[in-house]
């Protein structure tokens, strides 16, 4: 029996993978309102980038501004936010060696749900749009903070430790969140909205924001890949392998962290996607974290823009994107997991 | 004879938090033997492999690998020297046993590199050797306990270091492939390419396959010789505070540790009244 895996078609599942994503990105800019078709959609990204404003001849006037003002940055936020998403809670699940991780073990988005709350709650608006954002990802980071702090005795941290810190500290800030809403009065509706997620009116400020985060934390998560592997063996045998763990995992817990606050931070708590997401793919390309993080960020990325797509142009009236993948993702994950246990037991 | 040292420690003291668990040990270990850590539970057996492999760092003391010390080496060189097979062995994700044998080579293949040759040479030969080639492509999660011994077994022999520590590491094997993992690291060290340092509970094993014993407790070294100068019942009574009589066994051509306990003692003075007292047992039940 030689499992589920995709084995030596794994390079080839990250090409199909990224392919798919290009085409998803095209048909969902031509979803909507307005439908606008596959090559019209191509002629409008083409003469943006190559400067050739012949291509748009006999277009309506309206479609250049409507994919790239308004479906392009949303459609790449909840690409950027999936890939960010699903990147994150690989390293959370590989360094907390704990299946049951995601992007928000460590209570990230109880922090930045309390900061979005405080900015929300005060009508705080000095950075105008992006006042709310930037106080969840200062509430994110400072939770971050706090996590670690509470969890290291003698400069070392144990997994435990860390999700037990996680869950003691999420916890009070719900509580926090909770008091907020309570005392809220009209804003409690801006203030459950924001919590349910949404990429609605995402700008191109956005779609730069996550991308730095998400992309500069690719790549340190990338570089290390090999060393989370080693340190499934458990610290002792990985320490014995050159790896210095505790380094590493600060780093990749802090990295990991960052690139959730940031997707967070402007798309709102999503879950399910940094927890299924990786699980899905370690059954097709196996835990190598070489394979397993582009994997997970195309797959992730997909997914969450399939999401978004379906609440914003195939269903009659937006559904927090939130409440949608939990919806989808749940059943399916419960469906894939079910199947894959069949197969392990009688294969 | 080679007599090379390759570790030395010197007064070395370990604490966790204000827990004491290592008390000014000096020791030193000889090129090209095989060492033995016996000692109860708790006297600090793990922590001073810990120590000498690196993981750890000595409160007080220092400990010098090949005449430098510990600390002056680079993770990754460290790794190139020193390989240990831990007590626990659970491993969390699918890996297939040939991934967990690859991660042996680790130290080896640089950060964006893939393996050289000479890796896969070194892992397939560590797989036959080890006779888990007949599962290298089984997920490690879904072997038994002695199974996936043999696995990490393995991966710290892929290591190819000058130095190996086994911390319990035939634990879980059954008494074939106990045997036959030791054999092989004896014979490597007889072949003058391994110095061994193993922590042991099994003092018969201890006897067949050591040269050297170091009688460890309460954070102490009580006792450590060649095992023929210490493997002696006043030495096993006063580590481990039970009755035990050493003789030489030609069979196995090493020396033999027989305990006798407490009950059976008893029980040859008193086998009439066991029978009685079983019946009493018996009708209380009812």
């Amino acid at each position: 029996m030689k499992n589920t895996r995709l084995a030596g078609a794994v390079p080839w599942l990250q090409l199909i993978l990224f392919i798919m994503l290009l085409a998803f990105i095209t048909i969902s800019a031509g979803m909507g309102y307005i439908r606008i078709s596959f090559a019209e959609v191509l002629k409008i990204v083409l003469s943006k980038i190559t400067g050739n404003s012949n291509l748009l001849n006999g277009l309506d006037n309206v479609f250049p501004y409507v994919v790239l003002e308004v479906r392009l940055p949303r459609i790449l936020t909840s690409a950027i936010v999936g890939a960010g998403l699903s990147l994150a809670g690989v390293v959370f699940q590989g360094i907390l060696l704990n299946p049951l991780a995601d992007p928000y073990t460590l209570g990230i988005s109880a922090g930045a749900a309390f900061g979005a709350s405080i900015a929300l709650l005060f009508n705080f608006s000095m950075l105008s749009i992006y006042t709310t954002p930037l106080f969840a990802f200062l509430g994110a980071i400072a939770t971050l903070i706090a996590v670690l702090l509470i969890s290291s005795f003698d400069r070392q941290t144990s997994s435990n430790n860390l999700i037990l810190a996680g869950i003691i500290v999420a916890a009070i800030l719900s509580a926090g969140v909770s008091f907020i809403k309570y005392v809220a009065d009209e804003q409690v509706a801006i203030i459950i909205f924001w919590l349910m997620g949404s990429f609605a009116s995402k700008t191109w400020t956005d779609v730069l924001l996550t991308m730095v985060f998400v992309s500069l934390g690719a790549s340190i998560c990338f570089f290390f890949a090999r060393d989370l592997n080693v340190m499934s063996l458990g610290d002792r045998s990985a320490s014995s392998l050159g790896i210095a763990t505790n380094r590493v995992r600060i780093i990749l817990l802090v990295t990991a962290s960052l690139i959730t606050a940031s997707c967070v931070s402007v798309s709102g708590i999503i879950g399910f996607v940094g927890l299924v997401v990786p699980h899905l793919m370690r059954f097709l390309t196996g835990p190598d974290n070489k394979t397993l993080l582009p994997a997970s960020a195309l797959m992730g990325a997909i997914l969450l823009l399939i999401a978004d797509t379906i609440t914003r142009a195939v269903l009659p009236a937006e559904i927090p994107i939130g409440v949608l993948t939990a919806l989808i993702g749940g059943p399916f994950f419960c469906f894939i997991f079910r199947k894959h246990r069949m197969m392990r037991a009688y294969g | 004879m080679d007599k090379t040292t390759v570790f030395t420690l010197n007064d070395v003291s370990f604490s966790y938090g204000n827990v004491p668990v290592l008390k000014h040990l000096s020791l030193e270990i000889i090129k090209s033997r095989f060492y033995g850590i016996v000692g109860p539970n708790g006297c600090g057996k793990t922590t001073m492999l810990d120590l000498m492999a690196g993981i750890r760092e000595p409160q007080q003391g220092t400990i010098a690998y090949k005449g430098k010390n510990l600390k002056e080496y680079g993770k990754r060189e460290l790794a190139k020297n020193i390989a240990l097979v831990p007590q626990d062995f659970y491993i969390n994700f699918p890996f297939t046993v040939e991934e967990i044998i690859f991660m042996g080579r680790h130290p080896y293949i640089p950060r964006f590199g893939s393996p050289s040759p000479e890796d896969v040479e070194i892992v397939k030969h560590t797989m036959e050797l080890m006779e888990i080639e007949e599962f290298s492509d089984k997920y490690v999660t879904e072997l038994s306990g002695g199974e996936k011994q043999r696995v990490v077994f393995a991966r710290a022999f892929a290591q190819d270091t000058p130095v190996l520590i086994l911390d319990e590491g035939t634990s879980n094997m059954d008494i074939r492939h106990t045997l036959k993992v030791l054999n092989i690291t004896k014979s490597s060290v007889k072949s003058g390419h391994k110095t061994v340092i193993a922590a042991m509970h099994d003092l018969n094993l201890a006897a067949e396959f050591c040269d050297y014993l170091i009688f460890m407790k309460e954070g102490r070294i009580i006792s450590q010789g060649h095992i023929d100068d210490v493997l002696t019942e006043d030495n096993i009574r006063k580590v481990f505070e039970v009755e035990a009589k050493v003789y030489f066994d030609s069979f196995s051509g090493a020396r033999h540790v027989v305990f006798r306990t407490n009950e059976r003692a008893r029980g040859l003075s008193g086998r009439i009244g066991s029978g009685e007292e079983k019946l009493k047992g018996r009708k209380s039940l009812q």
